[in-house]
């Protein structure tokens, strides 16, 4: 199971990868393979706010669907068009083609608090 | 795990579903596989070549005995008295007040020989509701569950990968008929049903006997990409057939009127059974609910539990009993409970999906039916 270096993750398995006062954000491996075939990723709106935690969107696989925090504070400046006709790129690449929203982070450039680096979230999987 | 949480229990081929990578969740007290490959590819091969189930936790529940036909003739909806020796119907066993206890299949193995097959999780309510039923009818019951393993091959060339290695001829075996003899060397009952809306067989066999024909089936099917089939699979390829789930379209609260089923409870039989005097009422009144298939015009996917209503209208008058996005059909469906008078194939309904209200149209039932 890949735990790319050099990301920050969530408790709840999403990653953010920090660009300046940017990050992108998407789902862990684990996640997308536990989630199964992925048909859906239901997305906000360009310009929406977020706070740390709160749902930005909702991914269904076959099986369930279940919601996507957002890692940190933000306001969406991108979204990953390309799932909305290839939602499987989630599972194919969680953590490349299957990104799912690019936000200007609210604390500026640089780490936003509250995040695990990848050993400590490789733990938390391995103990799941 | 704390000490007092409840065991699960494993099927016989539990560590063949290991080695093959399955998921495995708790499924109604069993560790069961929930897919292997993916869900998609395991729908996939059940549709356009063949796929291998492990359906062990299902409960096989033997009654036997010169009175076990009038005895099941008492205690389930069906008439079992008229089925013929090999033959075998879909059936249900309900309450005095007409509820679901559980729908179940009934083989007549032989002419005073019958085997019972309840889901995995009312096996203890159907053997005990039986057991008392069966008093004062000469038959025994014998529950075989945790003694009996049980292996399906599904799919259009299901026939094709059984046929050399059974001594029964599979041609005559018609949809619900049941033959006793040898399958990958091993004394088996090879049943032609399924619940996947495609050609199929269940082979029921000894409990450890489930290793050698698993692998001999796996290892024949590689000709026929053959993939092992998890629940997952199981689930969308039921839906997409329209056929129940008990725990989602079916329980206590619902008569087989309300499913739909109406067929299958034989009022024109001789003897009372139990749950008659409330099922003729339903029968002569109308059931209060029906079960229709949506589906959605968008792609949000409506799921068991969201609720169900008009356009525009605020109430919930229904709600959605299974959904998933359809493999085949490459659009959601689901299965749900409406008001009679707004069940019409063509209704414009919406559910809702989280915040939203998604729309969706009620159809024909089936999804798919097999050409």
């Amino acid at each position: 199971m890949q735990v790319p270096d050099g990301l920050l993750y969530t408790q709840d398995h999403e990653w953010l990868r920090v660009e300046g006062e940017e990050a992108v954000v998407g789902i862990t491996e684990y996640a997308a393979t536990e989630l199964g075939d992925i048909v859906f990723v239901e997305m906000p709106a360009v310009g929406a706010r977020f706070e740390p935690a709160q749902s930005f969107g909702v991914i269904e696989s076959v099986k369930t669907a279940s919601d996507l925090y957002s890692p940190a504070a933000g306001e969406i400046i991108s979204i990953n068009e390309a799932l909305h006709d290839k939602p499987e790129l989630v599972n194919t690449d969680p953590y490349g083609e299957g990104w799912m929203i690019r936000i200007k982070l609210a604390t500026g450039a640089g780490a936003p608090d509250g995040l695990m680096e990848a050993a400590a979230y490789r733990a938390l999987i391995e103990a799941a | 795990m704390t000490d007092d949480a409840p065991q699960l229990r494993n099927t016989a081929l539990v560590e063949r579903h290991r080695e093959l990578g399955a998921r495995l969740i708790d499924f109604a007290g069993w560790l069961m596989p929930v897919s292997y490959s993916g869900i998609l590819e395991e729908h996939k091969a059940v549709r356009e070549r063949v796929g291998l189930f492990d359906l062990s936790h299902m409960g096989e529940v033997w009654v036997s005995g010169p009175g076990a036909a009038t005895g099941l003739a008492a205690a389930l909806v069906s008439d079992p008295t008229r089925l013929a020796e090999g033959r075998a119907h879909y059936s249900m066993i309900c309450a005095d007040d007409g509820g679901i206890i559980d729908d179940l299949i009934v083989y007549r193995v032989a002419p005073e020989r019958f085997m019972v097959v309840p889901n995995a999780s009312n096996r203890e309510a159907v053997a005990a509701a039986l057991r008392e039923r069966l008093a004062g009818h000469d038959a025994v019951l014998d529950d075989a569950s945790l003694r009996t393993s049980l292996v399906a091959v599904q799919g259009p060339r299901a026939a094709e990968l059984l046929q050399p290695l059974t001594d029964i001829d599979l041609a005559p075996l018609k949809y619900y008929a049941i033959a006793a003899g040898h399958a990958c060397g091993q004394p088996v009952l090879i049943a032609r049903t399924g619940y996947t809306g495609e050609d199929g067989f269940e082979l029921f066999l000894d409990w450890e006997l489930a290793h050698p024909v698993w692998d001999t089936l796996l290892d024949a099917g590689k000709g026929f990409d053959i993939l092992p089939c998890g629940l997952g699979s199981r689930d969308t390829l039921r839906l997409e057939a329209g056929m129940p789930l008990y725990g989602n379209e079916l329980d206590r609260a619902t008569n087989p009127f309300d499913a739909g089923l109406g067929r299958v409870v034989k009022l024109d039989k001789p003897n009372d059974f139990v749950g008659r005097a409330a099922l003729e009422k339903v029968a002569a009144d109308g059931p209060k609910k029906q079960l229709v298939g949506l589906t959605m015009r968008g792609r949000n996917v409506a799921r068991h539990g969201y609720p169900v209503s008009m356009p525009a209208e605020t109430a919930p008058m229904g709600v959605v009993t299974s959904g998933a996005p359809s493999p085949t059909l490459g659009v959601p469906i689901a299965m749900a409970y409406v008001p009679p008078p707004n069940s019409a194939v063509g209704t414009m309904v919406e559910v809702a999906v989280r915040s939203t209200q998604a729309e969706a149209d009620i159809v024909q039932l089936p999804f798919y039916k097999r050409s």
